[in-house]
Formats: C-alpha cells, sequence, structure tokens
C-alpha cells in the first residue's frame, strides 16, 4: 500500500471506531443491550489498535508489541476483581489512563520544544497539568477505598486556599510556557505541582463522598485524554475523550445532588468537608426492638416488601442471605423489590452490581425516584445497613444538617425495619429520628447472622 | 489559530454534546458498569502512545510512550473484563408460571 493510501485507511478505522464507541454508549442504556454495547467497544478498539500498527511512523515494533502484552498481563487481574473492590479498581484504573495521557503529553512536549505554537502549547499544558491531578489524586482515591490509607478527612486551616493556590501557580507557569515554550525546566513544574495537588485534593475527602470524587476524577481523566487529542490532532481520542468527560461529569451531578451537594461543590472536587455532627444530643429515647422469629412473622403476613439496602449489608457481606431472604419471601408469595439509594454504596451504581451479583433480578432494583411513591403501598420497609438515606429529618427538619438531600421515604410504609449493631449515628454523624417512630422496630445485629436468623425462620414454618 | 484546530474545537464540542445525551439515558443501574466502559474506552489514548513508543524519535520518548501503552492496554484489557463481567450478573426476574 502507497503511504498515501495507508493513511486514508487508518482516517477512516478511526472513523468506523468512533461510531462503534458511540453505539457502544448508546447500548448502555438497557441491560439488554449492554452486552452488546461492550462488545462494540471491544471492536472499535481492536480495529483502532491494530490500524495504528499499520502507522508508517512506526520503525521499531519491539517496544509497542512489549508494552501491549505487558499491558494485558497487567489488566487480567484488574478485570478479576471482587465486585465489593470495584471501586478501588475504578479509581485506579482513573490513575493508569491519566498517566498514560501525561505521559504522552511529556514525551510530545519534549519532542517538540521550542517549536509549540501557543495553541499547542495551552492544550499540552492542560493534558499534562489534568492528567498528573488525576494520577495521584485516582491513585489516593483508590488507597482511601481500599483502606489502606485512613478514610477519614484529615482537614486544617486554610486548606482551600492552598490547594487552590498551588494549582494556580501551575497554571500560572503553564501561561508562562505558553509564551516562552523554549523554556524548558518550567515544564517539570507543570507535573510536579499538579501531582502534589492531586494528593492535598483527596486528603480532606471522607469515605462518604467517594462517589461523587470517583465521578469527579472520572470527568478528568477524560477531558485530559481529550485534551490529548487536539495535541496528536486525533478526532478519535477528542470523540472518546468528550464521551468519558461528559460521563464523569452527569455522574458528578447526579451523585453531589444525592448528597445534597451544591453544583459548586462538585467543580471544585467536593472540596466542601462533611459538615461537623450537630451537636449529638442523642438524648435517651425508647425505641422498639424484636427478634428474627418476629420479624419473620411480620415479613411472611406482609403483601409487599421493599428492602433498602447500603453500604454496611456490603460491608457485613449479607447480600447472599439477603438473596435467601428475597426467595424466601418471593416463595410466599410476597412482592419483594429493592430500594437504591444513588449514594447507596462506593461509586456510582455500585449496590445495584452487588446485588445482581447475588442472583438478584435487576427488573426489582428500582432508583429512588421509582420506588419513593410506592412506599404508602407498602407492608414492611426493611432497611439493611442504611442510615442517612432513610433519615426522615432531611425532608422535615430545617435545623438538621442533611436537611433537603433527597432520601428514600421508608417512614411513610406501615413498618418499617431496620438491622442495625447499635443507636450510632450515620456517616454525616446525625440522629435518626425513623428509629423512633412508634411504627419501627428495631432489630439489632450484624445484617449477615440477623438475615440468616430470618430466613432460617422462615424456612422452619415449612416443617 | 489554524483551520484544523477549529475543526478539533467542533468535533469536541459536538461529541460532548452526543455524550450528554447519550449518557443521560444510561439507567442508573447500569452506573457502575457505565463508568467501566467509558474507563476502558478512553483508553484509546493507547493509539497516540504506541505511535510515540514506535517513532523512536528519542530515548526519552521511546520510555515514556512505552509506560503509557502499558497503562493505557491495562485499562483497555481490565476496563471491558470488568464491564463485561459485571454485565453478565444482571439478569431479568422470570415470568411467573
Amino acid at each position: 500500500m502507497s503511504p498515501f493510501l495507508t493513511d486514508r485507511v487508518i482516517e477512516v478505522i478511526y472513523l468506523v471506531t468512533t461510531v462503534l464507541f458511540i453505539f457502544s454508549l448508546q447500548w448502555m442504556s438497557a441491560p439488554s443491550s449492554a452486552r452488546r454495547g461492550v462488545l462494540a467497544g471491544e471492536i472499535g478498539m481492536l480495529l483502532a489498535i491494530g490500524g495504528t500498527l499499520l502507522h508508517r511512523g512506526i520503525i521499531d515494533y519491539r517496544p509497542v508489541v512489549i508494552a501491549l502484552v505487558a499491558g494485558s498481563i497487567i489488566g487480567v487481574p484488574l478485570g478479576l476483581v471482587h465486585m465489593t473492590a470495584v471501586p478501588q479498581r475504578t479509581a485506579l484504573s482513573h490513575a493508569f489512563g491519566a498517566f498514560a495521557v501525561a505521559l504522552v503529553g511529556s514525551a510530545e512536549y519534549y519532542l517538540r520544544a521550542p517549536g509549540v505554537s501557543p495553541f499547542m502549547m495551552s492544550v499540552l499544558a492542560a493534558e499534562v497539568i489534568l492528567g498528573s491531578l488525576t494520577f495521584t489524586g485516582s491513585l489516593m482515591a483508590a488507597g482511601k477505598l481500599q483502606e489502606i490509607l485512613p478514610q477519614r478527612p484529615i482537614t486544617y486551616k486554610g486548606q482551600n486556599i492552598v490547594n487552590l493556590g498551588l494549582l494556580a501557580i501551575a497554571v500560572a507557569i503553564a501561561v508562562e510556557l505558553v509564551m516562552h515554550p523554549e523554556r524548558k525546566f518550567l515544564f517539570p513544574l507543570i507535573i510536579a505541582l499538579p501531582l502534589l495537588f492531586g494528593v492535598l485534593m483527596i486528603v480532606p475527602i471522607g469515605g462518604a463522598d467517594m462517589p461523587t470524587v470517583i465521578s469527579l476524577l472520572n470527568s478528568y481523566a477524560g477531558l485530559s485524554a481529550a485534551a490529548m487529542g487536539f495535541v496528536l490532532d486525533s478526532k478519535l481520542l477528542i470523540v472518546a475523550g468528550a464521551l468519558d468527560g461528559s460521563s464523569g461529569f452527569i455522574l458528578s451531578v447526579i451523585m453531589s445532588k444525592a448528597m445534597n451537594r451544591s453544583f459548586t461543590n462538585v467543580l471544585f472536587g467536593a472540596f466542601g468537608q462533611v459538615q461537623p455532627s450537630a451537636g449529638a444530643a442523642t438524648q435517651e429515647r425508647p425505641v422498639r426492638s424484636a427478634t428474627a422469629e418476629e420479624a419473620a412473622a411480620i415479613l411472611s403476613a406482609a403483601n409487599t416488601v421493599v428492602i433498602v439496602p447500603g453500604y454496611g449489608m456490603a460491608v457485613a457481606q449479607a447480600q447472599h442471605k439477603v438473596r435467601e431472604l428475597y426467595d424466601a419471601l418471593t416463595k410466599r408469595g410476597v412482592d419483594v423489590k429493592f430500594g437504591i439509594h444513588p449514594v447507596a454504596g462506593r461509586m456510582p451504581g455500585h449496590m445495584n452490581v452487588l446485588l445482581a451479583e447475588a442472583d438478584i433480578p435487576y427488573d426489582k432494583l428500582l432508583d429512588m425516584d421509582a420506588i419513593n411513591p410506592d412506599f404508602p403501598q407498602t407492608d414492611v420497609a426493611l432497611i439493611i445497613g442504611a442510615n442517612d438515606v432513610t433519615n426522615p429529618a432531611a425532608r422535615n427538619d430545617p435545623s438538621s444538617p442533611i436537611y433537603g438531600m433527597p432520601i428514600l421515604d421508608v417512614d411513610k410504609a406501615r413498618t418499617v425495619m431496620v438491622i442495625k449493631r447499635s443507636l450510632s449515628p450515620g456517616f454525616a454523624g446525625v440522629d435518626n429520628p425513623l428509629y423512633y417512630l412508634d411504627k419501627t422496630l428495631m432489630l439489632f445485629g450484624d445484617a449477615k447472622a440477623f438475615v440468616g436468623d430470618i430466613v432460617r425462620e422462615l424456612g422452619g414454618e415449612h416443617r | 489559530m489554524p483551520s484544523d484546530l477549529i475543526t478539533s474545537l467542533y468535533v469536541f464540542v459536538l461529541a460532548g454534546f452526543v455524550g450528554f445525551q447519550v449518557i443521560r439515558r444510561v439507567s442508573p443501574l447500569l452506573h457502575t458498569p457505565l463508568m467501566s466502559l467509558t474507563n476502558a474506552l478512553d483508553a484509546i489514548a493507547v493509539v497516540g502512545a504506541i505511535v510515540i513508543a514506535g517513532e523512536h524519535k528519542s530515548t526519552l520518548s521511546t520510555v515514556l510512550g512505552t509506560l503509557a501503552v502499558i497503562a493505557a492496554t491495562s485499562n483497555v484489557v481490565g476496563g471491558f473484563l470488568i464491564t463485561d463481567r459485571m454485565l453478565r450478573m444482571f439478569k431479568e426476574s422470570r415470568p411467573r408460571k
């Protein structure tokens, strides 16, 4: 093939890949077509990589082949992690993606400098700054999710000023480079400062904010890849980066709304800390508690049950027991559904994956807006390991720190049952008035053990 | 500003709009696989890295390019693999007889 023809072939292949990528996301809209979406993405990726190998600029295939093989070897275990570890895996892959982008940006700068046009230098700087801060930020997030690093937010006075100041200095240096691209000694600074910023950005963020943070990092990773597309003049990369960037952005907005955080809060990396606990004035109030036997009797007499799982359920590894409960109740003709709050779990949609893994049919998993109108007609709302997302104070107590946060209206069900170790408050450090309602039964104990006991009681009546 | 950069900006803006419209329709049920899929697609950066790794223009660029190919490829392989594993788990309840 003539070089000219090869170039054209590669262009066409990239165009086909772009179309396949858009279809891939389009097909993700429903579970029935989603796997087709993955296939479309895989075909597009293979075509693009194959086409790129035809590139006549490549004169030495050894590093390319070695790197492709090594990357695949690293990728396989990352694709086989346990479902509870998916959030940290995702954070890690944001880090890898951003790492690749920052490296390519650096390589491009040193190959091109000093002959870099102002526009080119601007996108190069954007690529490297975004890539670097996303790299360390994602590593920090992965560390916190994996619980290697303390999940407690670490804050100090003037933190925002220090962090934003650091970023501002990096941007100022980038502007200097745009005007004087030959000043090569400045370039390492627009890598080092954002690397540091990425670490400091995640330090003040606690475990409960991870769904927002991970979405935001997703968005940054996408934008840095789009910037790389500008540098390499690759429309395919620009499209992929823009798709990833807008996806992360939409998820950040959904998560921030579900956490009752403002939009600027999202843009500035969820800098707002978890509000201090509102003077935990937990006076002794009577609660009603029940045994597994009583709970089983109430559940089996119900017509409709909505189970509200929170991350506590996943921590207790109770999802398979919950599935047994679902089976036992369904067998008795009880209509069982699941009400999923957007921030249940450690990343967007995490709870759905955990329940799907336990073989609970996805048409029984309903998001907050879909399930809330059902609560007034629900006999029993069973809350397992969730707290703040069920707190009615968010709806009717303007003095509550979580006031305004959208919640699951479990208090509208006829009976509420809460499986919980103790009356301790949740992430936000807010007392939950739900526990003191007359219709609420507290089931004190470990989620897995307690659900197991209920299942045993339900099975026992057959004998 | 050269005209190809203007074209790139158009592509970026339009792709962002397409992304917005397409992603908005993804059910919250699938937000986790969505993120791992976009992550894998984003690793298309591997095509840029491959060229830099293979061009052999300088030792530095070859080393940086090679590392970038490794990082991006692991995202491609791991991302598609885990997305498909997750999606395989989503099953509909069988209609009752």
